[in-house]
């Protein structure tokens, strides 16, 4: 126990170090956003000399920024939905009914998780087009909803399994049909599983780029991330003006992870996804 | 840890969740019997349609999005096809053309590259960042959180901070130009093609690092405590206690990282295609962005097609050989 306190200076060094290096940039980010190019000229890092908020009137103002948070609710919201509904009613399916070819149903899932993006992109992009659905938020949220399906299956899946099979029986005693029994009584004892995926799925429709790059390229449609992208190529040398843009996006994501970072932190470890 | 793996490759669920749903046994009423059996059965039945019915928007929304269009690719490869015409059969053609398409060797050598850094920078950082954190007794939380920020915040915001940082006219350099250090006045870090890669790397690193942190140090969690305390009690060093201790203890977390990392750097996209665009000069150039030009600005779907075959067939390699790797860590 000594050593073991002995020990930590370093460790605590270590990790002050890198906290100030995950951490740094982001207070720069925010510190800038509140400085006119002409501050940002003299006081390049610091703190900004007042809380000046013209940055961010102007950059919500100017239209991209504004449409693409309210494009990107309804991509969030449509692809939440989508997939806790759908990859739902499939775990419960696999986990609690006889679905059958239950086995070889779950090999296609893990063969799908892992074929790349790449494999389907060009094909896929060229289905969407003579469906019309390029230009669509609705058509993304059904490309975000597909993606994230099968991960979300697997682990809604392993959730099920552990709720006591003699619930669902003694509910069916009771004359409960199908329908009543995931209904009533799985789903509440689904939620903390639900909403891992809501939360994975969620973030990941806020800040995907590939497909809303190639899918969407409608001024009127962009989510908020290729807004961003956008409006930053659009300004380049306004750096606080885009970086107001930027605190804009990232405030609503950063509130919800320090709220809720243990779920978010459990899930986007078991997505496991290289981004 | 668990959880991770656990998604992965789940185990098998031999406790026989969701197979054969038996009602109770109904002791000493024989007369019943025939017809329970009958109702069972029928309610078995029922409950396969539902099952199916039920599984039905996953798989059909799969077929759609992913299934379909990458089984069409295995044909579209071999074509022509620009998207809008009927697909014509080439043969070899693509392949004759990729083996002398220079711009695609240069994407991949630097999604080897990519590979590379992630392989070293990213997990190093982690190992220690975890390392660290699984030995101090407060605060451990507060600097998880702080390292996890950057990897919940998207890529195009990441993008644009480290754009103006590394901006010689707004960024550290202006401000070591101010204290009167000038060496980085003419250093871009994103417009030198020396530069370019390694920087958009940095970039990626420096949001994705903690991520890393997090499951690793999951992982350390849980090791028995008591191999801890051995070797404590037998005076190891800290280093040493790294060493044999905790690597064995997450050796097959550390190998999910590794294929994670190395199936994800053939996938780079998001931070080439929001610093540079690839450039300048196809200097941070990626196969996926090439691959994105070629089909959507070049108008050659079907010669895209094929690169996306070429780098997907590299990712099946890597994770067959993961595959056997894993296996026969598990029958030691």
């Amino acid at each position: 126990m000594n050593k073991g306190l002995r020990r930590t200076p370093i460790s605590y060094t270590v990790l002050i170090l890198l906290a100030l290096f995950a951490g740094l940039p982001l207070l720069v980010l925010v510190f800038n956003s509140f400085k006119s190019n002409l501050e940002l000229g003299n006081n390049p890092l610091g703190l900004p000399s007042g809380l000046d908020f013209t940055n961010y009137v102007e950059a919500w103002t100017q239209g991209s920024i504004g449409r693409g948070m309210w494009n990107s609710v309804i991509l969030v919201g449509g692809t939440v939905i989508g997939t806790c509904v759908t990859a739902g009613m499939c775990a419960y399916a696999m986990a609690r009914l006889d679905l059958p070819f239950k086995r070889g149903f779950e090999n296609y899932l893990f063969v799908v998780i892992s074929l790349p993006v790449q494999m389907f992109i060009v094909p896929l992009f060229f289905l969407w087009s003579n469906l019309s659905l390029i230009d669509s938020l609705f058509g993304l949220i059904i490309i975000y909803v597909a993606l994230n399906t099968p991960f979300s299956v697997l682990l809604l899946r392993t959730f099920l399994v552990g709720i006591p099979k003699e619930l669902d029986e003694a509910a069916r005693i009771d004359g409960a049909n199908e329908m009543q029994i995931a209904w009533r009584i799985i789903l509440p004892l689904a939620r903390p599983g639900l909403l891992t995926v809501g939360l994975v799925s969620g973030l990941g429709a806020y800040s995907e780029l590939l497909f809303a790059v190639i899918f969407v390229t409608d001024p009127d449609k962009l989510p908020m991330a290729t807004a961003l992208l956008n409006y930053s190529q659009g300004h380049t040398q306004l750096f606080g003006l885009v970086n107001a843009a930027a605190v804009i996006m990232t405030v609503p994501a950063v509130v919800l992870f320090l709220f809720m970072q243990r779920k978010f932190i459990a899930g986007l470890a078991s997505g496991g996804v290289k981004g | 840890m668990k959880s991770a793996y656990g998604v992965i490759r789940p185990k098998s669920d031999k406790k026989g969740a969701g197979d054969v749903a038996s009602l109770p046994p109904e002791g000493g009423r024989e007369m019943t019997t025939v017809a329970l059996e009958a109702e069972r059965r029928r309610r078995r039945r029922n409950r396969r349609m539902v099952a199916v019915a039920f599984a039905l928007p996953a798989l059909a929304i799969n077929l759609l999005v992913i299934a379909g269009p990458a089984a069409s690719s295995l044909y579209y490869a071999w074509t022509d096809w620009n998207g809008f015409t009927i697909p014509r059969f080439t043969g070899l053609e693509n392949v004759m053309r990729l083996v002398e398409d220079t711009t695609f060797w240069n994407a991949l050598g630097h999604n080897f590259i990519w590979l590379g850094i992630f392989l070293s920078v990213p997990t190093i950082m982690g190992l220690t960042g975890s390392f660290m954190l699984s030995r101090i007794k407060r605060g451990a939380a507060l600097f998880r959180v702080i390292f996890f920020i950057p990897y919940v915040i998207a890529s195009v915001v990441n993008a644009q901070i480290w754009k103006s940082l590394l901006d010689p006219a707004t960024g550290i350099a202006a401000q070591l130009d101010k204290m009167g250090i000038t060496f980085l006045n003419d250093v871009y870090f994103f417009g030198d093609s020396h530069l370019s890669l390694y920087s958009v790397a940095f970039v990626d690193n420096w949001h994705y690092w903690g991520f890393l942190v997090v499951l690793f140090l999951a992982a350390m969690q849980g090791v028995d405590p008591a191999l801890f305390e051995a070797a404590r009690i037998d005076g190891a060093s800290p280093f040493r206690e790294f060493w044999h201790v905790t690597l064995p203890g997450i050796r097959s977390t550390l190998m999910f990282a590794i294929m994670i990392v190395s199936v994800g750097s053939l996938l780079a996209f998001d931070y080439a295609y929001a610093i540079t665009g690839g450039g300048p000069a196809g200097s941070s150039d990626l196969v996926s962005l090439l691959i994105n030009r070629t089909a959507f600005t070049g108008g050659e779907a079907g010669y895209a097609s094929f690169m996306a075959l070429v780098i997907s067939l590299l990712g099946g390699v890597m994770l067959v050989i993961f595959h056997f790797i894993r296996r026969n860590e598990a029958a030691r």
